[in-house]
C-alpha cells in the first residue's frame, strides 16, 4: 500500500507540475462549461445533462492526453528500470499510476462543482441526477483512463499511446451505434459491450448496478491487461 | 552475497549468456569486464531482478532473485546503464521517491538523503530540476538512488560511462569508499579502471567468463608478454616468415607501406627473444633500422585473454 502510494504521489507530483496539466483541465473545464452554460437542459430542467454529455465525450480523447506518458516516458526514458527494479510488485506500480490518475480526474471534475451550485442556488434542481451523474462520470473517465493507462503500457511513444488510447476507447463506445443497427440478441449484447449506453441511465439518475458492474469490469480487464504488458517487457 | 549459477539467457533465439557461474564475497568489489556486447548488462539486469533468466538460478544474499524477487531486490541497490532519471523532478525529490520505493521509513528518509547527497557531492543541486544538469552531476544521481537505501549489495552498470576524466576519479574514490561497506558488481569496458577499483575480475566476452582472477594476478598474468616494434627494409612476406619463426613469438603483424615497413610483435618476455628477432633480420640480408620492446598494454592483453577464450569456445 506504501508503495502505492509514493508511485501515485510521483506521478501528481509531476503531473502538476508541468504545463500540461493545466492545459488538459483547461481544455476539459471550457469544453464541458460549454455543455453546461450553452445547453437548453441545465436551464429548461436544471439538469446537468449537458454538461455531463458533452464532458464524457471530451474526455474520451482527454483521458489517453493524460495518461499517455505514464508509461510511455518511463519506457522511452529508461526509467521503467528503477520502477522494475525496486522492491515493488508489478501490480503496485500499476494500481499507483491508475490512482493517481484518477486523483487527475477528481480535481477536474471538483472544479466543475460550481456548476450544480449555480443550478442549487438559481433553480431547485434534483440532487439524485447530479450526484448520480457525477458518480457516472467518474466510473466512466476510470474506464477511460485504465484504457488510456494500458496503450500507454504498449509503446515508448507518447504519440502513440494517445492515439492507440482514444482508438480503443472509440471503438468501444461506437458498438452503441453499431447495436442501433443489430437485432435481437446481438443488439442487446453490443448495446451492453458499449461504454456509451450505459452512461445516460446515471444522467437520469438511475444507479443501474448492471452499469456499474460493467464499468468495474472493463477498469479491471485494462488494468490486468497493463500489468500483462509490464510482464511481457520483462520476458522478452 | 552474491551467487550464480549456470546463468542462461536467449532473447529470442539469439544467446545472450551462456552457463555464467560466479561467486561474490561480502564485502568485495568485482569488476566485471568485457567489450560491449559481452552479456554484462544483461547478467546484472537478471540480477537486479529487471528480466529473468532462461535457466539457471541466481541469488543475493540466499533469496533467489526469481523466486524470492522482492526480498533479493530489497537488499539491491542498482545502477542500470541507462541511468534512470526523472528528468522533471529536483534531485531531492527524485532521491525521495528512489528511497520510498526501496522501503526507506518516511521518518528515516530525510536524513538519509541528506547522507547520500554529502556522499555524492550533490548538496549543491538538491534543489535543481534533474533535466538541467550536466552528465557527471545526473551519474551521480544514478549513483545517489543505488545507495539510497543503504543496500548489502551495489550492482553499477559502467557507473563511469561518458563522464569526463576528473569525474571518472572522483565517481572511482566514491565506488571505493562505498565498497569499504557494500559488496560491489561493477562492470566496465576500460581495464585499468576496474584493475584500479577492483580486487577481482571477471573477464565476459560473447556472453561467457573467459576468465577470473584476483586483480593482481590478472595483470601480472596478463603482462606476460611484450610487445616489440621493429623497422625494417626488406621483401615483407619473407621477413614475415622468419620473425614468425623465432622461438617465443606469438604473433606478428606488420604496418605501413612504403621501404620501411613496420612490424609489431607480440611475444614471450625476456632479453633473447629481442635478440634473436634482431638476428633473424640481418641474417635475412635485411636492414635493421629499429627495434623497440614495451610491455603489453592491459588491452592487448585483455584482447589476447578473449581470443584465446573464442578459440577454446
Amino acid at each position: 500500500m506504501r508503495n502505492i502510494a509514493a508511485i501515485a504521489k510521483r506521478e501528481l507530483r509531476v503531473y502538476f507540475g508541468l504545463p500540461w496539466a493545466y492545459v488538459v483541465t483547461a481544455v476539459f473545464l471550457v469544453a464541458s462549461g460549454y455543455g453546461f452554460g450553452f445547453r437548453e437542459e441545465t436551464y429548461m430542467d436544471t439538469t446537468l445533462r449537458g454538461f455531463l454529455g458533452l464532458a464524457s465525450f471530451f474526455l474520451l480523447f482527454l483521458a489517453p492526453a493524460l495518461t499517455m506518458r505514464f508509461f510511455a516516458k518511463e519506457l522511452e526514458s529508461g526509467t521503467i528500470e528503477l520502477l522494475l527494479t525496486a522492491p515493488v510488485r508489478d501490480l503496485e506500480v500499476v494500481l499507483g499510476k491508475f490512482l493517481a490518475s484518477l486523483g487527475i480526474l477528481a480535481v477536474m471534475l471538483a472544479l466543475t462543482l460550481y456548476y450544480p451550485l449555480l443550478l442549487l442556488w438559481f433553480g431547485s434542481p434534483d440532487p439524485g441526477p447530479i450526484a448520480s451523474g457525477y458518480l457516472g462520470i467518474f466510473l466512466l473517465g476510470a474506464v477511460f483512463l485504465a484504457a488510456g493507462l494500458f496503450a500507454s503500457s504498449l509503446t515508448s511513444n507518447q504519440v502513440v499511446a494517445f492515439v492507440l488510447g482514444s482508438g480503443i476507447i472509440l471503438a468501444l463506445w461506437l458498438l452503441g451505434n453499431a447495436a442501433d443497427f443489430a437485432e435481437g440478441v446481438a443488439g442487446s449484447i453490443l448495446r451492453y459491450a458499449s461504454i456509451s449506453s450505459h452512461f445516460p441511465d446515471f444522467g437520469r439518475g438511475l444507479l443501474d448496478t448492471r452499469g456499474m458492474v460493467y464499468y468495474a469490469t472493463l477498469v479491471v480487464l485494462f488494468l490486468f491487461l497493463t500489468l500483462r504488458s509490464l510482464e511481457m517487457r520483462r520476458w522478452r | 552475497m552474491i551467487q550464480v549459477e549456470n546463468l542462461t539467457k536467449y532473447y529470442g533465439s539469439r544467446l545472450a549468456v551462456e552457463s555464467v557461474s560466479f561467486e561474490v564475497g561480502k564485502g568485495e568489489i568485482v569488476g566485471f569486464l568485457g567489450p560491449n556486447g559481452a552479456g554484462k548488462t544483461t547478467t546484472m539486469r537478471i540480477l537486479s531482478g529487471y528480466i529473468p533468466a532462461t535457466s539457471g538460478t541466481a541469488s543475493i544474499a540466499g533469496f533467489d532473485v526469481l523466486t524470492q524477487s522482492l526480498e533479493a531486490r530489497r537488499r539491491i541497490g542498482y545502477l542500470p546503464e541507462t541511468v534512470p532519471l526523472y528528468t522533471d523532478m529536483t534531485v531531492e525529490a527524485y532521491l525521495d521517491f528512489a528511497a520510498s520505493v526501496r522501503g526507506v521509513e518516511r521518518r528515516k528518509r530525510r536524513q538519509r538523503i541528506g547522507e547520500v547527497m554529502r556522499l555524492c557531492r550533490l548538496e549543491d543541486r538538491a534543489k535543481d530540476l534533474i533535466g538541467t544538469l550536466s552528465k557527471g552531476y545526473r551519474q551521480r544521481v544514478g549513483l545517489a538512488q543505488a545507495i539510497a537505501h543503504d543496500p548489502d549489495v551495489l550492482i553499477l552498470d559502467e557507473p563511469t560511462i561518458g563522464i569526463d576524466p576528473r569525474q571518472v576519479v572522483e565517481t572511482r574514490q566514491l565506488i571505493q569508499s562505498l565498497g569499504r561497506e557494500h559488496t560491489v558488481l561493477l562492470s566496465s569496458h576500460i581495464l585499468s579502471e576496474v584493475s584500479m577499483v577492483c580486487e577481482r575480475v571477471i573477464i565476459m566476452d560473447r556472453g561467457k567468463i573467459v576468465a577470473v582472477d584476483r586483480t593482481e594476478n590478472l595483470s601480472s598474468r596478463l603482462r606476460q608478454g611484450q610487445r616489440v616494434e621493429l623497422v625494417a627494409v626488406g621483401p615483407e612476406a619473407e621477413i614475415l616468415r622468419s620473425l614468425r619463426s623465432v622461438k617465443g613469438v606469438w604473433q606478428v603483424t606488420s604496418k605501413e607501406s612504403g621501404e620501411r615497413r613496420r612490424y609489431e610483435i607480440e611475444c614471450s618476455p625476456g632479453k633473447e627473444v629481442q635478440d634473436e628477432l634482431a638476428s633473424a633480420v640481418v641474417r635475412g640480408g635485411w636492414k635493421l633500422f629499429e627495434l623497440k620492446a614495451t610491455e603489453m598494454s592491459l588491452e592487448d592483453a585483455f584482447l589476447r585473454l578473449t581470443d584465446e577464450g573464442r578459440a577454446r569456445g
